[in-house]
């Protein structure tokens, strides 16, 4: 199973170690509720080098992007970043990404772990149409790190020349941390402020050190997905897959239906024109028995015919009470409306409210 | 965590403590530690009768649920109260004060001993 560079460091403190997307990973170091935790009121460190850097660079570098994307990133500015999809001809989810871009022709797009052949694969048989040879999968030349919590500022910058007051949310820029060539961007996957490190995986273990012994605390994936979870945050292989479109997973606005051709577009436009059977939803429950992934859902407690399905679940550490995101038929997912979930043949009700569950006070 | 050698083990990772016709009952080091942050105990009522490796429990933690299998037949006589409203003691003290439930049994399988039991959790 491949490793970060970092394996051996996690291993030094500590780590138990879980197959996410592939790679071998920390899960958690001591305590998922203590990582989690630390993120929520100080800041975390994680290590996301498992996730897919690609390069797209040269002329035609926007045009290809925009023909492979949902999303427009054209239109985004000069080191700035944008949340996007890329789909297959029936509008299925391929991958969420982030999407950078760097200069005018120059982008970087961060792909999730387990979808790194999909996407890299995809990309190149698009170029391959558009004759677009700008297409670079550098995954195994960087670390990336994501610093994260109210105080990823402070820390961040005590190891940085980079002034990260001129890094507003969703920016990239570049500087040195702990002397070591890096973009930084400002972004992440946990509800807090924070930011997402990339550079040299030779320089691993010496930032990722760094950053422990500038205060942040080592999380493993544990408490990652339990942040990202009450942050309202999908997770590919649980809120989105190949047989999810974005109109179901509540991406609408990432689609930029008016333009010219891209992938994606006749089958998008035609599931745009539809209200989707099913839809997204976020679920709260009472008392601390979680519904998790694949827990069917029904309308009440007596039903045996099912509505909709739990994608993703937990007791939330933050809020005390269980949270869960889910497929709902479309009739039946307005916020306040309450259904029952199936719990290893418990029935409980939950009640459908808006994402996210937790927003971080400003 | 070493396996405390006055008691009993089975491949579901519960320990059995035996004083006279009661079994106390609860999961290793291990298990929590495979488990994680312990969050909710499902335990049952005392008067519940028990059968030898059927669920008669669960334990979850953030990440994942685990199954509590009955070591022995009997009847539960009493249940921690303890590890109900601090699911956490689990994780901190398995083998003392995060013990499950006692149970009154009417025979006694063959269990393992910590040496055995070290040899599975690859610990030995």
């Amino acid at each position: 199973m491949p490793q970060t560079p970092l394996h051996a460091e996690h291993a030094r403190l500590g780590a138990s170690f879980t197959d996410f997307g592939g790679w071998d990973m920390p899960v958690r170091y001591s305590s998922d509720l203590a990582e989690h935790e630390a993120v929520r009121t100080n800041a975390g460190v994680f290590d996301i080098s498992h996730m897919a850097e690609i390069f797209i660079k040269g002329d035609g570098a926007a045009v290809f992007l925009d023909y492979s994307l949902v999303g427009q990133a054209s239109l985004i500015e000069n080191g700035k970043a944008k949340y996007s999809l890329i789909c297959n001809n029936d509008g299925g989810i391929i991958d969420d990404l982030i999407v950078y871009r760097l200069e005018e022709e120059s982008f970087l797009v961060i792909a999730n772990a387990g979808n790194r052949e999909a996407v890299v694969s995809a990309l190149k048989e698009r170029a391959a149409t558009l004759n677009f040879a700008g297409v670079q999968d550098r995954s195994d030349d960087f670390a990336l790190l994501a610093i994260q919590g109210p105080n990823a500022t402070k820390y961040l910058q005590s190891i940085t020349d980079k002034d990260l007051s001129t890094l507003p949310y969703y920016s990239i820029g570049e500087g040195t941390v702990d002397g070591v060539n890096a973009y930084l961007c400002r972004t992440g996957y946990t509800g807090e402020d924070g930011f997402e490190v990339l550079f040299s995986s030779d320089d691993a273990v010496k930032v990722f050190n760094s950053l422990i012994s500038a205060g942040a605390v080592p999380c493993g994936l544990a408490s990652r997905d339990t942040l990202r979870l009450e942050a309202g945050m999908p997770l590919y292989g649980h809120e989105l897959n190949l047989d999810v479109n974005p109109y179901e997973a509540g991406f609408a606005r990432v689609v930029r239906l008016e333009r010219d051709d891209f992938v994606g577009k006749d089958a998008l436009q035609e599931l745009s024109a539809k209200t989707p059977s099913r839809k997204l939803v976020g679920l709260v429950g009472e008392g601390k028995r979680a519904a998790r992934a694949d827990y069917p859902l029904f309308v009440d407690s007596e039903s045996t015919v099912q509505i909709g399905i739990i994608t993703s679940g937990a007791l939330s550490p933050t809020l005390g009470y269980p949270v869960a995101m889910g497929y709902l038929e479309t009739d039946l997912s307005e916020i306040g409306n309450t259904v029952s979930v199936d719990i290893r043949g418990t029935r409980l009700p939950m009640t459908i409210v808006k994402l996210p569950f937790y927003k971080r006070s400003k | 965590m070493s396996n405390p050698t006055n008691r009993q083990y089975t491949k579901e990772h519960e320990w059995v403590l035996v004083e006279g016709d009661v079994a106390t009952i609860g999961i290793t080091a291990y298990a929590a530690e495979k488990l994680g942050d312990v969050v909710f105990v499902d335990l049952p009522k005392v008067g519940t009768s028990t059968t030898y490796m059927k669920i008669c429990g669960e334990i979850e933690s953030t990440k994942s649920v685990g199954e509590l299998y009955a070591p022995l037949d009997g009847e539960v006589v009493e249940i921690n109260d303890v590890v109900v409203s601090a699911p956490e003691t689990v994780n901190t003290d398995p083998f003392g004060a995060g013990w499950l439930i006692k149970v009154k049994f009417t025979s006694l399988p063959e269990l393992m001993s910590a040496e055995e039991y070290a040899a599975l959790t690859g610990e030995g």
